[in-house]
């Protein structure tokens, strides 16, 4: 395969490389010192608000991935986040503890889901594409609610943590703090390199004319199927960050409820940017409880803020921001 | 942008903990979408007692701070720790519902924060999970079925038709009626949560010759099956047993097609009690509908905390001094008898109770007969505290 | 099971597919003229609801509540079409997906605020409150028949419109391929204004309809948006005879589902395994049959000609 042509691709959304690296790592630098300013910003609450907003980023980036890069609208995202959730749940509950082993199990899971629906749902394309990538996180939804040995719809609480050699990484607070930010940075950077890399603008290029990358011989399925299940794999490890802050797992993660508000996330962010899935993450968790402290009424107001944004920006967040940059 | 993100949510997080008062309370139901209609009789209700105690709750000044769980596990998790860093409250009462009591259970009981639920009463928290930080005002969520169990074997009803929604709490049900009752079940159908068209389960029933049906369908559920049942005539062929399905929460909308169906609970705002008289008539003016079982469990939490933060002197500190004060259970309870047991769930009286028309007009529900004297739930042995 | 109770288990299947036909015919026509995923038009159907509701509750009247219902749905969708929806057209599907997920949550939670959060009921109307004696046991509601009935006659008028008028013929047209249309010197945009205010309008008489027998409350459409969006999708967008035949499958197979599922699943497991185990599977049932039929006709069963995006 290595002797194909890459297929030529005017860089995608993509501004000035350094400037939009420069804006991460500020990002996350910012994130970095949370737990020295918490305590002016409102204490632990915060950080876990922070952490919290963290993990979603985590899935935001990875349905990035498929949504943005690859031009694939997976609807059924947050089975990811719950087969991470679960397997981590189940594994405490039936006497693992060790974090690593957890991981691996996660990453077996949701990869192996991932490659046996990325196979089925591949097959169709568009809108049709959406609705069976639902269909599946609604088979999971209903499975798990009807999970009772395991708490079916009131969920399991974690009374133990992952730990890694004894010690409590993933634990409330700021060891799961620096865990959590860690993952993070490594898998923002890693998913901007895939997606610049040849396999990357190989799936960016069958985004734009899937017949013509064909065409030049590459098997546009195969290069769509590994995205997917990479994609599944990572937001399996949010999941399992989740499992670990929220000390409970519901199958409510699965609902297309938390599916809708991953893209959401994403395209508000800017799709197929370096920063949009987590500019869209941080802002739509931050957002959502700062309006919620307003009013209970606070989605009066957080709708229309959507429209607006979709009327008056295009590539999102992240484009604004680039906007804003270049004028200013 | 992140600073201005960061300042926003700072001069946000400001805005609750700007006066400082001596008690702090954190109260968390759903107040978006439906279940609202829940949430509000719990808020309704207890900022109604802390009025009756002049904003005083144990004689110490005293805030409350209400969030909106959106009966969603994981939005809760954040309000509640809002709740308990941001706020530092002393008590959070909560939940509405089994699953948002899940996730909230462990952060709240692990910073030492004591936890009562006005509803939610899931029996690995009666069981093998009790806590020493939880108490619950309400009932373990099996009894008001086993109730209706009890009260089918006694009368002799030969067989039973079932149907609950396919959730943990519906299996709940089904296990909680099985409990005492002993006669044929004819079926058991499950259906989904949020169900809309009963007429396929309705058309199940009139072919299944069941001598009553035992239900179980909360809230808008509840308002849509009373009617469909209505209509389809099998009202007067079949005994319509249930809980939480025909309550004041839902009989605003139900009207005159409950009218004389059967619901379980240890309170009905009928009951003759003068202090629980008083509790519903000023609860009516005040907020212009009648008070259900949510809104008396919700206002005894705010009792049970007055008791016990009088107890101590308002010395919040002392935790376990604390927890005895509230085990002793030492207030007057609308329901009339109530005392704690090993497990932090009431013993407490248990009734059959019936729909019926008060003179304005209204529907309300009226106590038919008392199925158990001091009750207390099935789980308690599990429970490892004294 | 005898074959009474099967003949009424599919009346109901029939029952509620035709009522999810009257949904999914007008998310059908904008998706496959417009190209546009219109999340908000189950918010249509609750506004339909709603409306209803006030204009009853003012004039004691089912059909003038009805009427009035119908036509302030129709002009409060051509106003959300002119305000918001106009500008989107040619935008990214994602982009649509998101504004119409924002008024979504901005009508849901204004129609709390207004109406309260609580179950609210509609009484049947006058002429169709009686009921007839189906089974030794059962009555049938006529309104429940009555039902049927307009939702076949609006799939039938809807197929004459789309068949044999001018209108109808641009709208195939535009299903296929909108911009020949538009090259032709059609009214490209008034032909959408009409097909979106149809359909708004549409989901709102499903939405006023329904209310009767499914009550209303905040957020009653968002469920049923999502499965007339599996009906549009096993029926081929764009198609309106794909989305009445698979709306009328939908509605018996889930109806079928649940009264069969568990029994089915009993032959296999014991019985508190097939308690277990039958209840998921009716509900998991219409999203296993749209997997399928994606297996294998990705298109949907009937694809309009050429494809609507």
């Amino acid at each position: 395969m290595s002797e194909l042509p890459v297929p030529d691709l005017a860089p995608v959304n993509r501004g000035p490389l350094d400037r939009s690296l420069m804006i991460g790592l500020i990002v996350l630098g910012l994130l970095a010192i949370m737990p020295l300013l918490s305590p002016i910003l409102g204490g632990d609450y915060m950080l876990s608000l922070v952490i919290k907003a963290m993990i979603f980023a985590i899935a935001a980036i990875s349905l990035d991935l498929v949504l943005g890069y690859g031009g694939m609208v997976s609807f059924g995202h947050a089975v990811f986040l719950g087969i991470g959730a679960y397997v981590t749940g189940i594994a405490l509950q039936e006497g693992v503890y060790g974090a690593f082993p957890i991981l691996a199990l996660v990453l077996l899971i949701s990869g192996a889901f991932a490659l046996i629906t990325g196979a089925i749902s591949l097959r169709t394309t568009g809108v049709y594409f959406i609705m069976i990538t639902l269909a599946f996180a609604q088979m999971v939804y209903f499975s798990l609610t009807s999970l009772s040995y395991y708490g079916g719809d009131d969920g399991l609480t974690l009374w133990d943590t992952p730990e890694v050699f004894g010690m409590y990484l993933f634990q409330t607070g700021s060891g799961l703090f620096y865990s959590t930010l860690v993952l993070l940075a490594l898998i923002w950077f890693f998913v901007w390199r895939l997606a610049m890399s040849r396999f990357g603008r190989v799936l960016r290029a069958a985004k734009q004319n899937p017949t013509r990358v064909g065409s030049l011989g590459y098997n546009v399925f195969v290069y769509r199927l590994i995205a997917y299940v990479i994609s599944g794999m990572l937001a399996g490890v949010a999941g399992f960050l989740l499992a670990c802050q929220a000390e409970f797992i519901s199958p409510s993660t699965t609902s297309w409820q938390i599916s809708g508000h991953l893209i959401i996330m994403v395209v508000l962010g800017g799709l197929a940017t370096r920063n949009g899935p987590l500019l869209g993450a941080l802002f739509v968790v931050l957002i959502e409880e700062i309006l919620s402290q307003i009013t209970h009424d606070w989605r009066l107001i957080f709708g229309p803020l959507l429209v607006l944004i979709v009327l008056f920006s295009k590539g999102g967040l992240a484009g604004l921001l680039k906007n804003k940059r270049a004028t200013g | 942008m992140q600073k201005i993100l960061y300042a926003a949510a700072c001069a946000a997080s400001m805005i609750g903990p700007a006066l400082a008062q001596d008690l702090k309370i954190g109260v968390v139901v759903p107040l978006s979408g439906p279940p609202a209609v829940l949430g509000k009789q719990v808020e309704d209700a207890f900022r109604l007692a802390v009025e009756d105690m002049n904003g005083e709750v144990g004689g110490v000044s005293t805030e409350v701070f209400v969030v909106d769980s959106e009966l969603k596990p994981e939005v809760a998790l954040t309000r509640v720790k809002g709740l308990l860093e941001r706020d530092e409250v002393d008590f959070v009462v909560g939940t509405v519902f089994s699953n948002v009591l899940g996730a909230i259970v462990k952060p709240v009981t692990k910073s030492e924060t004591f936890l009562i639920s006005p509803n939610a009463g899931p029996s690995t928290l009666a069981g093998r999970n009790c806590n020493p930080f939880f108490f619950s005002t309400s009932y373990q969520n099996n009894q008001n079925f086993e109730v209706l169990g009890k009260h089918a074997q006694d009368q002799g009803i030969k067989s039973v038709f079932m149907m609950t929604p396919n959730y943990q709490a519906g299996r709940d049900a089904v296990e909680g009626f099985k409990k005492f009752y002993e006669g044929e079940i004819t079926n058991e159908v499950y259906t989904p949560l949020g169900h809309q068209d009963f007429s396929a389960e309705i058309a199940e029933m009139s072919e299944a010759g069941a001598e009553a049906l035992f239900t179980f369908m909360p809230g808008g559920m509840g308002v849509r099956f009373v009617k469909q049942y209505r209509e389809s005539g099998l009202a007067d062929k079949m005994t319509f047993l249930s809980a939480f399905t025909v309550d004041e929460a839902t009989l605003p909308a139900q009207q005159d097609a409950a009218l004389g169906f059967f619901g379980a609970t240890s309170w009905a705002p009928s009951l003759d009690l003068p202090r629980s008289q008083e509790f519903v008539t000023r609860f009516e003016e005040k907020y212009g509908y009648i008070p259900g079982g949510f809104a008396m469990q919700a206002y005894d939490a705010a009792l049970l905390i007055d008791s016990a933060v009088r107890a101590v002197g308002g010395n919040l500190e002392d935790k376990d001094a604390l927890r005895e004060a509230l085990e002793a259970a030492d207030f007057e309870s609308l329901r009339g008898n109530f005392a704690f047991n090993n497990n932090h769930f009431p013993i407490q009286d248990f009734y059959l109770l019936r729909v019926a028309q008060r003179e304005d007009g209204k529907f309300w529900t009226e106590v038919e007969s008392k199925v158990f004297e001091d009750y207390s739930d099935s789980f308690a042995q599990d429970c490892k505290m004294k | 099971m005898n074959s009474t109770i099967l003949l009424i288990q599919l009346l109901n299947g029939v029952q509620f597919g035709v009522l999810l036909f009257l949904i999914a015919a007008g998310l059908t026509l904008v998706f496959g003229v417009m190209g546009f995923i219109n999340l908000a038009h189950g918010v249509q159907y609750m506004i339909g609801a709603y409306l209803t509701f006030m204009y009853y509750s003012w004039t004691n009247h089912f059909l003038a509540a009805l009427a009035l219902g119908l036509v302030t749905a129709l002009v409060l969708g051509l106003l959300l079409e002119e305000l918001i929806f106009r500008h989107l057209y040619t935008r990214d599907h994602l982009d649509q997906v998101l504004a119409t997920f924002g008024i979504i949550l901005f009508v849901n939670e204004l129609v709390k605020v207004i109406w309260g959060p609580g179950t609210l009921t509609l009484p049947t109307p006058e002429i169709l409150s009686g009921s007839i004696q189906l089974t030794e046991n059962l009555k049938y509601p006529v309104y429940r028949l009555a039902l049927i009935a307009i939702g076949l006659f609006v799939a039938l008028c809807l197929y004459v419109i789309v068949t044999k008028t001018r209108v109808g013929m641009l709208i195939r047209a535009g299903a296929s391929d909108s911009e020949t249309v538009n090259a032709l010197g059609v009214n490209i945009s008034r032909l959408f204004m009409i097909v979106f205010g149809f359909g708004a309008m549409l989901a709102g008489l499903a939405g006023a309809l329904a209310a009767p027998i499914f009550t209303i409350e905040p957020g009653m459409g968002d469920n049923l948006l999502i499965v007339a969006f599996v009906v549009i999708i096993i029926g081929g967008i764009g198609s309106i005879r794909g989305a009445f035949i698979a709306a009328l499958l939908v509605g018996v197979l889930d109806t079928l589902g649940r009264t069969i599922a568990t029994d089915a699943m009993g032959l296999i497991f014991d019985a508190s395994a097939a308690n277990q185990i039958g209840p998921s599977i009716a509900s998991m049932l219409i999203y296993l049959f749209m997997a399928t039929i994606l297996f294998f006709k990705p298109q949907g069963l009937f694809p309009a000609q050429g494809g609507a995006r």
